[in-house]
């Protein structure tokens, strides 16, 4: 059982730190485009409304989230390890509660989407 | 009558500040920050598109400030110099490609992460209305 979990946090972590390394770049320049007050014209409510209400648009921003949040929730397990904090039952169970709640956030505000 | 076996002392919280790798290897993990908050933010754009026409701008005014370009600035250098860029360079050993006898050079692979970067960034901002 437990080696079965690890290859399901591992895999997580995998494939959620090279869908970060791949996309966040450009979602960070994305929110600094916004901050700048420059609102790009597929950002405009129209335009993104109706990429999130397609599947594909559907599909694409929940993959992102669903990885991102559980390759971080398993960083940021090992971070509290390296900063001293030795309850790792705890430390766990709350970054991966934190990856839960966003992976049900992301789907449910994406299924509200039509 | 008890040994006392040697035990190097050792900080729980600080052992990384005596070596500039174990520095770049805590910079690296602490990128796990950067990826929880965007990740969140764009999960608080969501619900605003949910809602409303008048919630989603309303989320994209709340972003425009000086306070936060200068953030998303650093955080952007940030993210590649410590995400980005090392995981590029670990994946022909994350990875490695067999063909037959022989290993694909690291640097194929290392190049072909790259192209893929670019052009993944160039449809998102073409998506985005940027380019």
């Amino acid at each position: 059982m437990a080696i079965a979990k690890k290859a399901v946090v591992w895999g997580l972590f995998a494939a959620g730190g090279t869908l970060t390394s791949f996309i966040f770049p450009a979602l960070i320049a994305l929110f600094l485009v916004i901050a700048t007050g420059n609102v790009p014209e597929g950002l405009q409510f129209e335009q993104i409304h109706s990429f999130a209400s397609s599947w594909l648009g559907k599909a694409c921003l929940f993959i992102v989230l669903f990885l991102s949040v559980w390759h971080a929730a398993h960083r940021l397990r090992v971070v509290a390890h390296d900063f001293g904090i030795r309850k790792d039952t705890l430390v766990a169970n709350a970054v991966y509660a934190g990856a839960a709640i966003g992976t049900v956030l992301a789907a449910f505000y994406l299924l509200t989407i039509n | 009558m008890s040994r006392r076996p040697y035990i190097r002392p050792m900080s729980t919280t600080t052992w990384y500040m005596r070596n500039g790798r174990y520095k770049v290897y805590v910079l690296r993990e602490l990128t796990s920050f950067l990826v929880m908050f965007y990740s969140f933010l764009t999960i608080f754009g969501l619900a605003a598109l949910a809602a409303s026409p008048e919630r989603w701008n309303g989320f994209l005014a709340s972003q425009q400030s000086t306070a936060m370009i200068i953030f998303h600035g650093l955080a952007l250098l940030y993210f590649l110099f410590f995400q980005t860029f090392p995981w590029f360079k670990l994946a022909p050993k994350a990875m490695p490609v067999q063909l037959g006898e022989k290993k694909l050079p690291d640097s194929y692979i290392i190049i072909g992460h790259y192209a893929a970067w670019a052009v993944v960034s160039i449809f998102i901002f073409w998506l985005a209305g940027v380019i």
